[in-house]
């Protein structure tokens, strides 16, 4: 079962909605439980072993923290500062080592089953070198475990920093991990942004019922008119790569980039348009990412759940860690306030960038992808102070247009590079395609009919420019804090059932299904 | 909060910290500030400043950093 399915949208979210609404209040979060089991269940079955296992164990380092955490309020008791200080230290000790022993659990387990391929792989091309071979190795991945092992851990730190009580209630944590309209893609909810409403046993109310209903439909939307259409063309010319020229391999890479954030994002807004049926607020992943000025603003728009986490859970933590700190203060008594910190930063950035190729897959595309984007964002902060000085010279407002297109423009085609790689088989395609670019690009192949032997057509291409545009007055009009939904509560409901029926009515005529197309796997389900 | 704002004016001198309440939301402040402004309270201040208070509710003003401050201070009372 996919959220795509006919499966997901005519049986199974139904089902879970009526069984959900004639239920008493407090058995609510139970038939929401149970669902996401049994969703979980039709994609990797007996695997469920491993989110059961971790959900028990983030309950018992919860308790565990929590324990630790009332010792020490009750030894801290009418003591003077000075008396408070070796108990605390002891406390924080014990409290961190708990959080370690938890985290690499966790992220080992994530790490065995994900990482043992690539590592034996790579370690027996090594090992070739000494006619020396070991046995490759593979494990059965559980669906949505990159997902929920990150929640695991932001559960767990947060019980530890005190930003949430650990929680005694072990089916409150286990629908907080496996949430069904979260589980394949995300997005990465913190506890507290999402437990209590999601054991809170709400009613569905009409308003988050059509809200929720309108958010699916213009996922199905992006999804099976846009992203299935092109993933055809996108498939054909990343294979047979060298049948191409620069023109068409750029198209493609900027069709890539295209189908990702309509496969990505159109699953977030069904997603979130089903969980906001059941009266629950997921954050939101993606805000009008390609509206971005640079890479590092790009990155706080685009996949946002995982960028948050990554902000609060490594780099400040790497980046103000005492020896951090140490490198800080160094740092701004010899080159002042901006450059000063930039060595302790760009640490913490390789950091959180290495993890954010890893976390997106076991190749060394995942890990250039990574490092492709430190660098850029590594190069911004580097020479921002030089560009704000050119700007002022130039009398530029670099934030007025026509600079601001050209700014959104140059990130774009960065973003499209970065795809490019990431949807690429290996490295080397990587490059020898990126090099087509710059080296042998022409329009003419676009010009000759290659576009429609590789499978995209005319009116492919009108359907999916119909769809982009609309995203993009959509994505504007939200810029503007205009909400198309709200507004469209405001109209006649004869109306506001027009507009939505005749997206369905579009999904249906336009939509690319059936056996002429391959629909997009959904990409991020298994990262 | 004079000293606050003294340390706040070395970081970026350009804004004006007694009435700006979207230091974070409007990225006035970024993380390699947010790194230099850290270092700074917490040598000035004697206090450390937990991961988790690196919000931010609790940096979008001065007056919001201040209270941070003062409410970390008395905390180690």
């Amino acid at each position: 079962m996919t959220y795509f399915g006919p499966e997901f949208f005519a049986l199974f979210l139904p089902l879970t909605a009526l069984i959900y609404a004639i239920m008493p209040s407090k058995l609510r979060p139970y038939v929401l439980l149970g669902s996401s089991y049994i969703f979980f269940c039709s994609i990797s079955e007996k695997l469920i072993i491993y989110l059961l296992i971790s959900t028990m164990s983030i309950h018992h380092f919860g308790l565990w923290l929590d324990k630790l955490q009332c010792e020490r309020k009750l030894a801290l008791k009418g003591l003077t500062r000075e008396e408070k200080k070796p108990i605390k230290l002891a406390n924080d000790r014990q409290q961190n080592l708990v959080l370690a022993l938890a985290v690499v659990l966790h992220i080992g387990l994530l790490a065995v089953l994900k990482y043992t391929p690539f590592f034996t792989q790579n370690l027996n091309a090594v090992l070739s070198n000494f006619n020396v071979q070991i046995k490759e190795m593979s494990f059965m991945v559980p669906i949505g475990i990159s997902f929920y092992t990150l929640q695991a851990v932001s559960y767990m730190t947060d019980v530890r920093r005190g930003v949430v009580k650990a929680d005694k209630n072990l089916a409150r944590l286990a629908l907080y991990m496996s949430f069904f309209p979260q589980l394949m893609e995300g997005p990465i909810a913190r506890y507290s942004d999402t437990a209590e409403a999601l054991f809170a046993g709400r009613q569905i109310e009409y308003k988050n019922f059509v809200f929720g209903f309108e958010r699916i439909v213009y996922g199905f939307v992006k999804k099976i008119i846009v992203a299935d259409r092109l993933n055809g063309f996108v498939q054909n010319v990343f294979t047979d790569y060298e049948k191409y020229d620069g023109g068409i391999i750029l198209l493609a890479a900027v069709f890539y980039t295209i189908e990702l954030y309509m496969d990505f994002s159109g699953a977030m807004d069904v997603g979130i348009g089903a969980a906001q049926i059941f009266g629950v607020k997921l954050p939101e992943n993606f805000r009008q990412p390609f509206f971005s000025k640079n890479i590092s603003e790009f990155w706080s728009r685009w996949h946002i759940t995982l960028g948050t986490w990554f902000r609060d859970y490594i780099y400040y933590p790497v980046s103000l860690s005492s020896f951090s700190k140490k490198l800080t203060a160094f740092g701004r008594k010899r080159s002042g306030n901006y450059f000063g910190p930039m060595l302790a930063s760009t640490i913490a950035l390789f950091c959180v960038w290495i993890c954010n190729g890893l976390w997106h897959g076991s190749a060394w595309t995942y890990i250039f992808f990574g490092m492709y984007h430190f660098i850029l964002i590594s190069l911004g902060n580097l020479l921002e102070p030089l560009s704000k000085k050119l700007y002022a010279k130039l009398h530029i407002d670099p934030n007025k247009a026509p600079f601001s297109f050209i700014r959104i423009a140059l990130t774009a085609f960065l973003v499209v590079i970065g795809e490019l790689f990431f949807c690429a088989s290996t490295l080397s395609q990587g490059f020898k395609m990126s090099g087509k670019i710059f080296t042998q690009f022409s329009l003419s192949g676009i010009k000759s009919g290659l576009l429609a032997q590789a499978g995209l057509d005319h009116l492919d291409i009108i359907v999916v420019m119909a769809v982009v545009v609309l995203v993009f007055v959509f994505g504007i009009l939200k810029e503007r804090n205009i909400d198309i939904r709200e507004r469209l509560a405001g109209r006649r409901i004869v109306i506001r059932w027009l507009i939505v029926i005749a997206a369905i009515v579009a999904i249906i005529i336009f939509g690319a299904y059936g056996a002429e197309y391959t629909p997009v796997a959904p990409m991020y389900a298994d990262f | 909060m004079e000293t606050l704002l003294e340390i706040l004016e070395e970081i970026r001198s350009d804004v004006d910290f007694e009435s700006c309440t979207t230091l974070i939301d409007e990225h006035i402040l970024n993380s390699l500030a947010i790194i230099s402004l850290i270092a700074e309270i917490e040598d000035e201040f004697d206090i450390t400043i937990p991961t988790a208070e690196i919000a931010p509710k609790n940096f979008n003003s001065a007056k919001a950093m201040w209270e941070l401050i003062t409410r970390l201070q008395e905390e180690d009372e």
